[in-house]
Order: structure tokens, then sequence, then C-alpha cells
């Protein structure tokens, strides 16, 4: 495996002082790898994603990415360090309209690099086009999550963190999303990404973790983690879990 | 008459407005109402009076105005200053007062803010009034229908290129969209990878010259006194939550209306309640349309 591209080990922290949602969790992604991270409902998953993107306070532990510490840096910088972050909810502005949306999204970037950034987020999501200058309200939530995704990759990120993208979407709006994102991993774009469908997660993913309250609980490749009891009676017995 | 009461109520009203603007902003992107916003105003027109009487002078007014350059000048040094102090303000009081979660504790540092000011401005220019100049200018007659002075034509000018400017501002820049976005979740612009810093202190800085702005204009209009900005306070706030909150130009249609509605009370009340008009404004939009007559997308800027 080659150097790893994001480590963040032993995290704890909260959204109040003295209330830690994570107890020591860690993740480790290489750079153009597929990780799925996976987990009850109230695990700390979103937690440990918004720590690793600067919005949830870390009080010990670090965050090393691309070779540099990078632990409570400021979101904005850590677009700068090529990292992005699609929340699982309110993840765009819906009072903006979608170009206002995208044009936000590409600030880190210089005034030409944004326009070509943009010209490839339309090429890329057609949908889009059409839905240019409506705000972002209007849209479905699978076209919201489109923007969302669209938003994160106008910066070229070396890491793309993805909080729940399948959520609310229908299955074919699943398969499509997913094979996009296998379709930017072969790019060599690296995928950290939370998901309640197990048995889907494991169909795309290189490596998985398993979160349980706010500590690392397994991890491991696919495989090795569906020849695991705990895995098959909590998460693949009735085909994936719903939520 | 009539004419002379309309054109009056849209000059005021355009003053009005220009205050509201800085104020439906902040508002809007601080999620508190800042209530010393109305003593920015004061604190600007005293700077451009504290800067007339260092520079003098120097050069007559451009006619028909009854100011020139040294006011203009004036006027650039004071929205400067009171983007300052504004920023000052925060730094010192609002941003300790926001990390707690009590919406209510910040806005009643506002009132303790805004009693401090006044109360530094009378201690230092003292209680008089006092005027920009005493130059008499000569009203212009629009078809014998009424009669405008030059100020208040370009005041509404400049109020009318404001909105426009602004408009442009919000929908085009990066800051301007940053804003926006802010105003909406806060949060969710770092993630975008726009420093949400940037975005307060700017909110601030347009919110403060504004504001200084509006200060100036009015005592070209009346006489300038430490309650000045007090006097605006209910109309500001009238103007901006009829308009929607965070609503650019439905605080600019607001302070017309409310302009407006104060000039022409004179047909029903006596002049000396004119003040209560704007309260009462305030409280019919309050009972009968409390997210303004054009509505505010839930604290989103337009
Ligand atoms: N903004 C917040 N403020 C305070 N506590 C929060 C906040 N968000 C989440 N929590 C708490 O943190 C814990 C972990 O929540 P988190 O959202 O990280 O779980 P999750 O694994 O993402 O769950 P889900 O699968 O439902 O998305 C929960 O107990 C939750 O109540
Ligand atoms: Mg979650």
């Amino acid at each position: 495996m080659s150097m790893p591209l994001l480590t963040a080990s032993d995290l704890v922290g909260g959204y109040r002082p003295g209330l830690p949602i994570l107890h020591g969790a860690g993740i480790q992604v290489s750079a153009g790898e597929f990780v799925a991270l996976i987990g009850p409902n109230g695990a700390g998953k979103s937690t440990l994603m918004k720590a690793i993107a600067g919005i949830v306070p870390i009080w010990s532990g670090q965050v090393e990415l691309a070779g540099r510490v990078v632990t409570n840096t400021p979101p904005h910088r850590l677009a700068e360090a090529e990292l992005a972050f699609v929340p699982q909810t309110n993840n765009v502005f819906t009072s903006l309209t979608i170009d206002e949306n995208l044009r936000l999204g590409a600030a880190a970037l210089s005034r030409g690099q944004a326009g070509q950034a943009l010209a490839r987020s339309y090429e890329a999501f057609p949908d889009l086009t059409r839905f240019r200058n409506v705000p972002a309200r209007a849209l479905s939530g699978g076209q919201r999550q489109m923007l969302a995704v669209a938003r994160a990759l106008l910066t070229s990120p070396k890491l793309l963190m993805l909080d729940e993208p399948s959520a609310g979407l229908s299955p074919l709006m699943v398969s499509d999303v997913f094979s996009r994102l296998k379709a930017l991993v072969h790019d060599g774009v690296a995928i950290l990404m939370v998901e309640q469908n197990v048995k889907a997660a494991f169909s795309v993913a290189d490596r998985a973790y398993v979160l349980t309250e706010g500590r690392n609980r397994l991890d491991g490749t696919p495989e090795h983690l569906s020849a695991m009891d705990e895995i098959v009676e909590l998460y693949l017995g009735g085909g994936g879990r719903k939520h | 008459m009539l004419f002379q009461v309309l054109a009056d109520g849209i000059l005021t009203g355009s003053i009005i407005a220009l205050g509201a603007i800085g104020l439906t902003l902040t508002m809007s992107v601080l999620r508190f109402p800042n209530f010393a916003h109305a003593e920015l105003i004061t604190f600007g027109a005293y700077i451009a009076l504290a800067v007339l009487g260092l520079t003098g002078a120097f050069m007559g007014p451009l006619a028909p105005l009854s100011f020139g350059l040294p006011l203009i000048l004036a006027t650039v040094v004071a929205m400067a200053a009171t983007a300052v102090l504004a920023l000052l303000i925060d730094r010192l009081v609002y941003r300790k007062l926001r990390a707690r979660s009590k919406k209510m504790t910040v806005v009643f540092g506002s009132f303790g803010v805004s009693l401090l000011v006044r109360m530094s401005i009378l201690l230092v220019f003292g209680g008089a009034a006092t005027y920009y100049s005493t130059a008499l200018q000569r009203a212009i007659r629009v078809g014998g229908l009424f009669r405008v002075m030059p100020d208040q034509v370009f005041t509404l000018g400049l109020t009318i290129i404001i909105v426009v400017g602004l408009h442009l501002f919000l929908k085009f820049t990066r800051l301007g969209l940053a804003m926006r976005a802010y105003a909406e979740n806060p949060q969710l612009v770092g993630i975008y990878g726009y420093d949400s810093e940037r975005v307060l202190r700017w909110t601030w800085i347009i919110g403060a010259a504004l504001a200084a702005l509006a200060g100036v204009l009015y005592g070209l209009t009346v006489q300038i006194r430490p309650e000045i900005g007090f006097h605006l306070l209910l109309p500001l706030f009238a103007a901006a939550i009829m308009g929607g909150v965070g609503n650019v130009h439905g605080a600019v249609l607001g302070g017309l209306i409310v302009g407006l509605a104060e000039s022409l009370s004179i047909y029903l009340i006596p002049p000396g309640y004119k003040m209560a008009v704007p309260f009462l404004l305030l409280l019919l939009i309050l009972y009968l349309r409390p997210t303004g007559l054009f509505g505010s997308a839930k604290g989103a800027v337009r």
C-alpha cells in the first residue's frame, strides 16, 4: 500500500466540552483508495467526518493529511489542502441557485480555474445544467445530492469524504452515484464514505471500518469482514439495513 | 401640497433605506438584531463633522449641492472609522457573547453598546445641535408641483446607485454569494472552501459604512445631535422587518414606505405624533406579516 493520504488517530472530541462523542476513533485512507465507514445510528460516523473536516473540535489525537498535521484546521484551509467534504444533511445552499452554489464552491480556485472547473462540472452532470438558474430548494433529494457531489469535486480533491451520499435515492440513482464514485477512484481520487447499506458499501469499497460508540470496532477488506459472524448478523442479515 | 409631502417622504425614506440596508444585512448574516446599528449612524455623522473641523472647508460647495469635496472626503473617513468601530465592537463584545448559545445575551449586549456609544459621543461632542454647513441651498422647483433641495435629490440618487450596486455585489461576487450563503448555513460556508471569518468581517464593514453614509446624509437634512441615530432606530427596524430580514430590496421599499407614511401622516394626526408612525407600522407588520411584506427566505440575504 502506498503512503497514507489521511491518518486520523486516537481522536477524542465532541460538540460540548466534557461530553465526548469520539472516544479514540481512528481511520486511515491511502491515495486512490475507496474506504467505507459503517456502524449503527449514533455511532459517531458523521461526527468523525466532521472532526476530520475541522468542524467538530478534536480534544486529543491527531489528523494528518498528505504528511501535514491538520488537527483542528478550519474547514476552508482543508479545502485548500485538497480535502472535500459532503455532509449528511444541509449540504447545499437552498437559497442560492445551482450556478451560485457551484461558483461559491469554486471560490478556493483562481478565476480562470474556477471557470474551467464549472464547465467540467456541468459536463459531468448535465442534469445540473438544465437547472442552472434555479434555487437549489427547488431540486429533488437526488438532484441536491448530485449538486453536493458536483460542488465537492470542483476543487479536484485528493480525498473526498461523503456522508451517506445514497440517502434517500432510488436504487437506480444509488447505482449511478456509486458507479460515478468508482470512476473517480479509478482516476486516483481517494474516497471515504459513510454508508448505511453495508452490502452496497462492500460492493464498492476496498476496505471498511466499523464504528460503534465512537470507537473502532472492526476493520478490513469486505471479504474479510463479510466472513465475520458479527457483521453477518448485525449488518448483512436482512440484506442490508434500511434507514 | 400633496406632491410636496410625497417628495419629502421619498427623500426621508431613502435615508431610512440606507440605514435599513446595513441593518438587514447584519441582522440576517450575524443572526441578531443589532440595536447599536443606530449609534453607528450617529458615530458616522460626528466623525464626518470632526474631520470637517480638522480639514476646514478647503474648497467651496459643488453647486447646486450644499457641500463639496471636504464633506465627501470627511464621509469617506467616517465610513472607514465606523467600520473600524463596528469590527472593534464585534471583537470585544459580540464575539464572546455569540460563543454562548443564548441569543438574547447578544441582543442585550447590543443595547449596552448602543448606550455606551451614544454617551461617549455626548461626552466628546456635547449635546448641542450642529450643522455641516450653514450655507443656504436654493430649492429646485419641479413643474410647479413641489420643491426639492439638491441635497435631497443627491441622496435619492445615491441610494438608488447603492441598491443597484449591492444587488450586483450579492449576485455576482464571491464575497456576496458567501454572505448570502452564510445567512442560510454558516458552517457550510467553510466546507465550501470560503473563510467564514472573512464573511463576518465584511458584513460589519459594509453595514457600518452604509450606516455612516446614512448618518452624513441625514445630517445634511436635519441638525446633527447625539440622538439622531436613536431617533432613526424605530424607522430602521420597521423598514428592515417590513422588507423581510435579509432582503436588501425589501429594506429599501420598507424605508420608502416608512418615510412616506411618516410624511403623509400629517393629514391624519398632529405633526408631534409623527414619531409614532414607524412604531405603528412595526406593530402592524409584526401582527399581519411577521416575515415581511416581501418575504425573507428564512434568514437568507437577497
Ligand atoms: N450537532 C450536534 N450537537 C450535539 N450532539 C450531536 C450533534 N450531532 C450529533 N450529536 C450526537 O453525537 C452522537 C453521534 O452522532 P452522529 O451523527 O455522529 O452519528 P452517526 O453515526 O452519523 O449516525 P447516523 O447513522 O444516524 O447518521 C449522537 O449521540 C448524537 O446525538
Ligand atoms: Mg450520520
